[in-house]
């Protein structure tokens, strides 16, 4: 029971820290915002996933990938997939030339169903796909670049340039994907209708469960071996190497396990919004999403996804009054992150904590030393390495 | 060039070039099953290169290193660790987060693909291993220390005892002694003749009181060529080497 709660929570520590997260995300949150309100959480909570998987890759293993977007959207084209099918059934698609087809597909001339998109009739393959699809794509580009030592700037460059690829790939192949507009007009998942006030309530509570879920598993991958090993990478790659270890294995390793975190939350973003388009793809929101992370401390889970919801929430109240002047929020909010708290939120938060907790042991040992008494000493929790 | 030979390391003809400059220029080196090899030579003799050609950090331009009639030459840094054999670097790289537990485990060799350390667990036969080569580095009582705190001493016993966790059958330091006071010299010394026996172990070192006292034979490179091998005694009359390194 005891190392469940050190391996899966990451201690006491760890435990609080979910304890309030869940406490925020599945109590206060949907007690105290309309329902309106609430699916925008829920959107922003899906970027969390992302967020998630750049704390593994850029954080603990020191890879930044600038094109995280590639598997949010993939991920999100898969679900959108499968959803457009099932909305395209023919008695609802009757009036089209082709009916039982998308209505996209009708516009562009097409006649029949792409192959491509055959498999996402099964709800399984669908779901498998969200996950699979996006780790794929990830193993294979970073099998590629990573034998071959490609670090750094230049791997961060070249995930920029496959998210402006993958974008303009979607926009370009209209009869395929939905081009520019993307897929829209989703409207059941498998006949459970997803626009209803109740669905989008229950969709919120899905996100958050497997978002607290997914913390969870990852504390276990970061309190055990891995999480050492991707210190000690970071540290020392050579030495690592110079150990019998394949060190392009594990950023490849990370690298897809930020893209499966990243293709769950586009699968979801897409049950919560009800569209998906190569907007969400490309360069802009692959670098809002390494704010985020960054904003809220890259070595941080916990940081990353109250990062992700303050500038999320920060962009959409400040855009709804200054649409303007909110990408020079972001622009001065990365480089204030970058310069001044490079540890993102989590760091001040450690900072403070670092300050207030030897001041109130101080304050109790003096207490407890003053009247003398025999109460036992009252146990104040270790300061130990930042929270993770 | 497929015939066996006794020798543990065999290299021949070994040869770098760095844009036209050989660094190491037909290098003739064999090294015998519980040897203890001492390299010496000036600077940029070539010393640090030959071991970055053996663990296969840098690729050579011609020659063969053959490790237990198994040729090194084009294989991946990992695998020939996972041969056996073992590096330490010149300045002493430790895992500065990690606490010396730590650092001893993860080089324990098990659990080096992502999955099988995904799946590694401290058993007691790990537990058992670290405790026995923190005891032979001197530092059974830091256990628990991290890594950044070592004296610089410790932090190269500590480096040693990664090593030793892997049981290389091949162990080769780079200037295991620099930074370390007279104390620890003596203690290195003493360390080194200890694990000798059941490998071999390569040393380039500069300090010829230190080397006098663990050299089983030495071998001296000038301008990437070998210049002369033979026991210290042999070394210290031999006057080309008097006048290239030791007479200055």
């Amino acid at each position: 029971m005891n190392t469940f709660v050190e391996r899966f929570l990451g201690g006491r520590r760890g435990l609080v820290n979910l304890a309030i997260l869940a406490l925020l995300l599945l109590v206060v949150l949907p007690l105290s915002l309309s329902v309106f309100r609430l699916n925008l959480v829920g959107k922003y909570l899906t970027f969390a996933f992302v967020a998630l998987g750049l704390v593994m890759l850029w954080g603990k293993g020191g890879v930044l990938s600038l094109g995280q977007g590639v598997f949010f959207g993939l991920g999100g084209y898969c679900m959108a997939t499968f959803l457009k099918l099932e909305a395209s059934d023919p008695v609802s698609t009757a009036i089209q030339s082709t009916p039982g087809i998308p209505d996209f597909m009708d516009w562009n001339q097409l006649k029949a169903l792409p192959a491509l998109w055959i498999p996402f009739k099964s709800l399984p393959f669908s779901l498998l796909a969200t996950v699979l699809v996006p780790s794929l794509v990830a193993f294979v580009i970073g099998y590629a670049m990573f034998k071959r030592r490609v670090g750094g700037v230049y791997f961060a460059i070249i995930t920029q340039a496959l998210a402006l690829i993958l974008s303009l790939g979607i926009d370009g192949n209209q009869g395929l994907t939905g081009g520019r507009n993307g897929i829209t007009d989703l409207r059941t998942l498998w006949g459970w209708d997803i626009r209803t006030q109740h669905a989008q309530y229950i969709l919120y509570f899905v996100t958050c469960a497997l978002l607290l879920l997914c913390i969870v598993g990852l504390q276990w991958l970061l309190s055990g071996k891995l999480g050492k090993m991707l210190l000690a990478m970071s540290e020392r790659e050579d030495r690592v190497r110079f150990s019998g270890y394949d060190v392009s294995m594990y950023k490849v390793f990370s690298f897809c396990l930020a893209a499966a975190l990243s293709g769950i939350g586009g699968a979801l973003f897409v049950l919560q919004v009800g569209f998906i388009s190569p907007s969400l793809v490309g360069i802009v929101p692959s670098i809002e999403m390494v704010i985020f992370a960054a904003v809220g401390g890259r070595g941080s889970l916990f940081g990353a996804i109250y990062g992700t919801l303050l500038v999320s929430a920060g962009k959409s109240l400040f855009s709804e009054s200054f649409p303007q002047l909110w990408l020079f929020c972001m622009g001065g909010l990365f480089i204030a992150v970058v310069v001044l708290f490079p540890n993102g939120l989590a760091g001040l938060f450690d900072q403070l904590g670092e300050r207030i907790l030897p001041w109130l042991k101080r304050r109790r040992e003096s207490a407890a030393a003053a009247p003398a008494t025999l109460e036992p000493a009252i146990e104040t929790p270790s300061e130990k390495g930042a929270s993770s | 060039m497929s015939y066996n030979t006794s020798f543990l390391l065999a290299i021949e003809d070994l040869t770098v070039s760095f844009d036209g400059f050989k660094a190491v220029d037909g290098l003739n080196l064999y090294i015998e099953r519980n040897e203890l090899r001492v390299i010496i030579g000036p600077n940029g003799a070539g010393k640090t290169t030959v071991l970055d050609m053996i663990c296969g950090k840098t690729r050579p331009t011609a020659g063969s290193i053959r490790f237990r009639n198994r040729e090194l030459v084009g294989m991946p840094e990992h695998q020939i660790v996972r041969a056996g054999v073992g590096r330490k670097f010149q300045t002493p790289s430790i895992y500065e987060n990690l606490t010396v537990f730590e650092n001893l485990e993860v080089s324990f060799p098990r659990g080096r693909g992502v999955a099988g350390c995904i799946a590694f667990t401290r058993t007691a036969d790990v537990v058992e291993r670290v405790h026995k080569v923190a005891g032979e580095i001197f530092l059974a009582e830091l256990l628990d220390t991290p890594g950044a705190l070592l004296s610089h001493g410790q932090k190269q016993w500590l480096e040693i005892g990664m090593l030793l966790m892997q049981e290389p059958e091949l162990l080769m330091l780079d200037e295991p002694v620099a930074g370390m006071s007279a104390g620890e010299r003596e203690q290195t010394a003493e360390l080194l003749k200890r694990i000798t026996p059941g490998r071999s172990i390569v040393i380039i070192e500069h300090d010829m009181e230190f080397v006098s006292r663990i050299a089983h034979k030495v071998t001296v490179l000038h301008l990437g060529k070998l210049l002369a091998e033979g026991s210290m005694e042999q070394i210290r009359n031999n006057p080309k080497v008097v006048e290239v390194y030791l007479g200055h």
